[in-house]
């Protein structure tokens, strides 16, 4: 960890002092600062709470929002949700996946996008949708997703 | 961001609102938002511009409504950027509005009011019609007037009584009688209770939440402060999912006004009622809406269920009596202190009162947020409400209750909407979740599609949930897959059974639902796949295949050029051929010739 990072996870960690059960709101807002979660970050994470890293392992694998990768720059989530399922998302999916030479979950190359499969945006009747970062796209077809890539 | 352009304020200023919750921002809304303002700054005009939540004509988004003194109330859509210009210029200045683009008005015509004009807007009150962002809004419409008249004249049991009388009916999914939920947790003995709303609307396919968390986050506000005083809690939680980041921020906005207000914290209205909110964004469970996997959530841990009894409202959070609504079943509360109990059963069926809103999506016409009287048939939302199926296509099946729920046939079509009758067809009403489909839609390839969700959300806890859905959904993928063999239709009649009976929550419970409806309504979809390795929609991919038709195919080579694999060869002008060793069926091809000589079988 750089000391910019630990910097801003004793922030975190400040903020939520002596507050009981909140080790998923400190992994949350940790991410958000950091991008992800490393090794390192945890294990001090866990010497400064007395969390057991067990723990923390355990809540970090059980909720899907936590990585444990570095990722991307702009994160695209695909809606796989059931709207979207039935006006085709997998299409779009694999247009995506396609474009960017990526798998589900993964990061490209040059650590421009991180592409996440996700169920339903709330946006379904856009279907089919996507979000990069936070703004959502709806009505997709495959000619838009490949204009809408090119602005990044 | 209220916008007065302008100096003189009079009460009959134009007002011009935009519809800017998550879909209206998706389709163009904040763009359509600046250049409105734009327009505005140029001309002078003395007009206030304001953002509002989603009134749930999202098929015809972005939403402007302008209203003024000469016209009344029009409403115009949908409206792109490029539009604005010309449209204000004709309304606001010319005077002579583009009627072609009105949807419903005062006067200006517009036949789109159809829409509305079988619905019966409770929960849906205020929402595309406030600003989401201003509680004097709130106020205007009588906001926070029934906690007050709860905190001044109603003793705690008064209120419970108020609300069992209604016949309220928890919109979580599961139906439980709300009035009965608060007794429990108002007659638990301890001196610290919690109140939680449940926004984690985990239904992969629904957005009524959202929606009233975008549109009028304080009518939640204001459920919740009701409800924490009946049961007697001085510190709630908002559940909301963090793929919500609007949601969110309009939560924070309003509980930040409510405090300012004095509508939070202590003493409110004089009273020594006390009530703190915050929110707890959650990070992506489904099971996390489950009422005991959301509290060990809020605790910090795995988001796991926990068998009941004990039940939440005698132990719950860090074991203190504790009651969960969702949020549709707060935004109800208010209303029903303030016209009366018997005002809300007066909608609604025997058992099933109030209205219920859905989020109507799939190949339907006009897709979007609805909200109807309890009772009305399936058929009424679809076809009166809905507009029907998007190019008047057949209608196959309609989707309710996600996950948990199941595929209802055309001949259930008169089922009315109420908790009862859903659930004898072997569906749900779950939480509103309403997805609409034609004769596209593979019921097979659904089926597998739920369970493939409710697989990889399984908790893990009870083996079978955990094992028993990825054999499921084993043998779903192979008959999609034209390997499926005809002892499989048993096979899954007997995983269904053991699913359901051996595990601890309703997910594991009711994740065989999607397949069991299917089963029942469309066996012969599951026959034609095992059998004659057919699919009669057209969706899954191994059994399809694509074809040029010779007479049509002129030779453009467009498909040549758009097909990723080259699976397709010929010489310019002359017929091409797919091979069919090397296609992927990714239907390119068929997407991109303008000459319709290509075909799917
Ligand atoms: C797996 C699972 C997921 C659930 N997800 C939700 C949800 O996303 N939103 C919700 O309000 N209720 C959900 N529920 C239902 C809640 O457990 C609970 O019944 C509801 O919040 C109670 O509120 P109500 O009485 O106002 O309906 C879920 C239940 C299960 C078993
Ligand atoms: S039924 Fe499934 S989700 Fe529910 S507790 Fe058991 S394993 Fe977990
Ligand atoms: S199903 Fe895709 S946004 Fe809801």
């Amino acid at each position: 960890m750089t000391d910019n990072d630990l910097a801003k996870t004793d922030e975190v960690l400040e903020q939520y002092k002596d507050r009981a059960g909140n080790l998923i709101p400190i992994l949350q807002n940790i991410q958000t600062k950091l991008g992800y979660l490393s090794k390192e970050t945890i294990k001090y994470i866990s010497t400064k709470t007395k969390i057991p890293v067990s723990e923390i392992y355990g809540v970090v694998t059980f909720y899907t929002q936590f990585r444990l990768q570095p990722i991307g720059k702009n994160i695209i989530r695909i809606c796989h949700g059931t709207a979207c399922h039935v006006a085709n998302a997998s299409k779009i999916a694999d247009t995506i996946f396609e474009e960017l030479n990526v798998k589900p979950g993964g990061t490209t190359e040059d650590l421009k996008f991180s592409v996440e499969v996700v169920a339903c945006l709330g946006c379904c009747s856009l279907a089919p949708v996507m979000m990069i970062n936070d703004k959502v796209y709806g009505r997709l077809t495959s000619e838009k997703v490949k204009k809408i890539l090119a602005e990044y | 961001m209220e916008k007065i352009v302008g100096d003189n304020l009079e009460s009959n200023i134009t007002k011009i609102k935009v519809g800017l919750a998550s879909c209206g921002i998706a389709a163009g809304g904040l763009e359509v938002f600046d250049k409105i303002d734009k327009f505005l700054d140029k001309s002078k005009l003395n007009v206030k511009l304001e953002k509002t939540g989603c009134i749930g004509m999202c098929y015809k988004e972005v939403l402007v409504e302008i209203d003024d003194e000469q016209f009344g109330s029009t409403m115009y859509g949908p409206v792109k950027p490029e539009d604005v210009d010309e449209v204000l210029q004709a309304h606001l200045i010319d005077k002579k509005p583009k009627t072609e683009k009105v949807l419903f008005s005062d006067k200006l015509g517009g036949k789109e009011d159809e829409v509305l004009k079988h619905q019966t807007r409770i929960v849906l009150r205020n929402c595309g019609i406030i600003n989401p962002e201003s509680i004097d809004d709130y106020l205007e419409q009588d906001g926070y007037k029934a906690i007050q008249q709860v905190l001044t004249e109603m003793k705690p049991e008064d209120v419970i009584e108020e609300i069992k009388k209604s016949g309220l009916r928890g919109r979580g999914g599961a139906g439980f009688p709300t009035g009965l939920k608060w007794q429990f947790a108002h007659q638990a003995k301890g001196d610290i209770k919690y109140i939680i709303c449940n926004a984690d609307e985990g239904d992969p396919g629904a957005f009524m939440d959202r929606s009233v968390l975008e549109g009028d986050p304080h009518s939640v506000i204001e459920g919740m402060l009701i409800a924490a005083y009946a049961i007697g809690a001085n510190q709630g939680y908002i559940y909301c999912r963090a793929e919500y980041p609007l949601a969110l921020k309009r939560l924070r906005i309003a509980i930040k006004q409510a405090e300012e207000r004095g509508f939070l914290g202590n003493n409110i209205f004089d009273s020594d009622f006390n009530l703190k909110i915050d929110i707890k964004e959650g990070a992506g469970a489904f099971v996390c809406g489950e009422e005991t996997a959301m509290i060990a959530s809020i605790e910090g841990k795995r988001g796991m269920p926990n068998i009941r009894p004990p039940y939440p409202a005698n132990s719950g959070l860090w074991g203190k009596p504790t009651n969960i609504n969702n949020v549709e079943t707060f935004a109800n509360i208010a209303w029903i202190i303030r016209n009366g109990a018997s005002e809300f059963a007066k909608y609604g069926t025997e058992k099933s009162k109030g209205t219920k809103v859905f989020a109507l999506t799939g190949k339907i016409k006009r897709g979007g947020l609805v909200e109807v009287p309890m009772g009305m048939t399936l058929r009424d939302v679809i076809f009166k409400v809905g507009g029907g199926i998007i190019g008047d296509k057949k209608f196959k099946a309609v989707q309710l209750g996600g996950p948990s729920g199941g595929c209802i046939p055309e001949s259930l079509l008169n089922t009315p909407v109420d908790y009862d009758s859903l659930t004898a067809t072997g569906a749900i009403m779950g939480s509103g979740g309403m997805v609409v489909m034609d004769e596209t839609t593979c019921m097979v390839d659904m089926a597998r599609f739920f369970l493939n969700f409710t697989q990889n959300e399984s908790c893990g806890k009870c083996t079978f949930c955990r094992i028993g859905t990825k054999r499921m959904l084993e043998i779903l993928t192979r008959i999609t897959e034209g390997k499926g063999k005809s002892s499989d239709i048993d096979l899954l009649y007997d995983l269904s059974d053991k699913v359901k009976k051996a595990s601890l929550c309703g997910l594991g419970q009711t994740a065989p639902n999607p397949v069991l409806t299917t089963l029942k309504y469309f066996k012969d979809e599951y026959i034609e796949h095992i059998e004659n390795k057919h699919c009669p929609a057209g969706v899954c991919k191994q059994l399809i295949k694509y074809e040029i038709i010779p007479e049509k195919c002129v030779g453009c080579q467009m498909c040549k050029k758009v097909c990723p694999v080259d699976a397709i060869s010929g010489e310019r002008k002359s017929v091409h051929k797919i091979d069919q060793e090397k296609c992927i069926k990714c239907g390119a091809c068929m997407d991109t010739c303008k000459f319709d000589a290509i075909r799917k079988l």
